[in-house]
């Protein structure tokens, strides 16, 4: 091989490296602009609400103002709510969320799979259920107050009815669009029925399922606030409702974060739950595979 | 020869006047096979070769007892196919392994199906792994392998149940050429070898549907040509090359070059009626 070769193999080899480094530099640039759009833009808002509130340019009173709103949360978080302390209420709403959650999103799986899979179920059922998904279940939080009283019960109750339906929607579709294929060959290597539904169906109807676990759990939050709200003794939803009646805006809007910031952390829960459960699953594209 | 076998005897697989006929979702008829007429052998390697989309796969699934014929009679020994049967094997066109499971799990999954005890089934699953040259693979989900190396993965899921009767629908048309023809000689391998395996048996009978008859001849003792769809059988050409065979030198034979050009004057006007019906449907 001649000089001139080795050296321009090695020069290609340089500037392939560069343009690699700077790709990646790229990138992190890029991460870092979109980071600190992010913060400027929450920034931007907060700020023009607290001037346009201290300037009165909007009502401070119903508006409130992002300054005292933090204050709502300090003063809670260090000397507690009228029910008793903040952390107090926060678990009695998520507790009654969860277990909300956890009734609904079991009826709603095995609810779904088995009309899925039983035909006959399905076809003598199918309408009611379309029926009773069309109503608008909030309403039903009012007579669960009546049924079960102001304890915890009422409100998972309106939780379960909130988060059945998009779970079981979901699994039901699961369990009906599995690859044909994949039962076919499950039945020729010798499973049975209920086999199939176990080991093929249940975990085919899994990625489905997920997708509806995800907006569900908020359903169970605003079910469970809901329920507070009309009628407790403890939770974030009865710290709303109280804000209110004592005209404190700041209360309600302070509520609201603190709720928004469990749902956060919720949704971070599932999701790596969902990551350990699908290790099976080729990654989506553009993740880096 | 024993004598449970006798030559002439019954044959693993027939097929009488067999007919399927499906109803399409619009409410039109649709029939995909048509008084079919077909005997395979025990221990024959069948391949079955025709235009596309003819009912090649249908005639399959009726052997399988995966569907019924709507007339005629499918017969597996002798007795009438009532729902599938233990003894069946079936290699599929598409992927059909479980890709939440690893492949090892995947190869179990027969066996597990059929009662047998985990570490048994797993035992006999790293055997036929090792057979299909994924040993290293075990622990590795499908999505981690290659097209190639999924179908090693179906073919053992396939033969690790022992079947004594091996229906393949296409399996390596997604694959390939080079891939394919080394999926083919391994086939022959894991065929022949599956001999020796149940005492007293013999190797599995198998009915390899596929259009591409270059692979038909290489593998089979019988070429099956069939009729544009409906599926019927038109000629069936008996294969008397020699075994062992490899596909790559076998193929350049002069017996082989003989064998596809009579063969092809019969399938390619076949093709050709296909081709002229689905220009008439698109014009």
């Amino acid at each position: 091989m001649s000089p001139e070769a080795v050296s321009a193999a090695v020069a290609v080899r340089g500037s392939k490296e560069g343009r690699t480094e700077a790709r990646a530099r790229a990138a992190r640039q890029y991460r870092l602009l979109v980071l600190g759009a992010r913060v400027l833009l929450l920034a931007v808002v907060l700020g023009a609400w607290e001037v346009l509130a201290r300037t009165e340019v909007i009502d401070p009173f119903n508006f409130s103002m992002p300054s005292r709103i933090w204050d709502q949360i300090v003063q809670w978080t260090m000397h507690g709510t009228a029910q008793g302390s903040l952390g107090e209420q926060i678990w009695y709403t998520l507790q009654e969320a969860l277990l909300g959650w956890v009734i609904g999103v079991a009826g709603g799986v095995v609810l779904g799979i088995v009309l899925g899979r039983v035909r006959f179920m399905a076809d003598v059922l199918g309408p009611y259920i379309k029926v009773l998904n069309a109503l608008p279940r909030i309403v039903l939080a009012p007579i669960f107050l009546i049924w079960f009283g102001l304890g915890p019960a009422s409100k998972v109750a309106s939780a379960v009815v909130l988060v059945f339906f998009p779970v079981f929607f979901n699994a039901f579709q699961g369990a009906r669009e599995v690859d044909r294929n994949l039962v076919a060959n499950a039945r020729i290597l010798g499973a049975g029925h209920r086999q199939v539904t176990l080991q093929v169906v249940v975990p085919s109807a899994t990625s489905w399922i997920f997708t509806s676990l995800h907006v569900s759990f908020g359903f169970a939050l605003i079910g469970a606030i809901v329920g507070e709200y009309l009628g407790a003794s403890k939770g974030i939803g009865l710290l709303v409702s109280v804000s209110q009646t004592s005209f404190n805006p700041a209360g309600v809007y302070a509520a609201m974060a603190i709720l928004a910031v469990v749902a956060l952390l919720a949704e971070g829960l599932l999701t790596f739950a969902e990551k350990r459960l699908f290790r099976w699953k080729p990654g989506a594209p553009g993740d880096g595979r | 020869m024993n004598s449970g076998n006798p030559p002439g005897g019954v044959p693993a697989i027939e097929l009488r006047g067999a007919s399927k006929v499906f109803r399409t979702p619009s409410g039109e008829v649709h029939t995909a096979v048509r008084d079919l007429d077909l005997t395979v052998g025990r221990g024959e390697f069948v391949a079955v070769v025709g235009p596309t989309g003819c009912g090649k796969s249908t005639t399959l699934t009726l052997v399988s007892g995966l569907e019924e014929p709507t007339e005629g009679e499918v017969l597996i020994d002798g007795g009438p196919v009532e729902g599938i049967r233990p003894e069946v094997g079936f290699v599929f066109q598409q992927d059909a392994v479980f890709p939440w499971r690893t492949v090892l799990s995947n190869v179990a999954a027969g066996p597990r199906f059929r009662g047998v005890p985990k570490a048994e089934a797993r035992a006999r699953a790293r055997d036929w792994l090792g057979r299909v040259g994924l040993a290293a693979f075990a622990d590795r989900y499908p999505h981690q392998l290659s097209g190639g190396q999924r179908k090693r993965v179906a073919l053992a899921q396939t033969f690790v149940n022992d079947p004594a009767i091996l229906l393949m629908d296409e399996p390596f048309s997604a694959l390939d050429v080079q891939t394919r023809a080394l999926m083919s000689d391994e086939l022959l391998e894991l065929w022949g070898g599956s001999r020796g395996s149940r005492p007293g048996a013999q190797a599995a009978s198998v009915v390899f549907v596929t259009h591409d008859l270059e692979e038909a001849i290489a593998l089979a003792d019988k070429v099956v040509v069939m009729t544009a769809g409906p599926a019927t059988v038109k000629q069936v050409f008996p294969i008397g090359l020699p075994r062992p065979r490899k596909v790559e030198s076998v193929r350049l034979e002069p017996q082989f070059v003989e064998l596809y050009r009579e063969i092809w004057a019969c399938l390619g006007e076949e093709v050709r009626i296909t081709r002229e019906r689905g220009a008439a449907r698109v014009a």
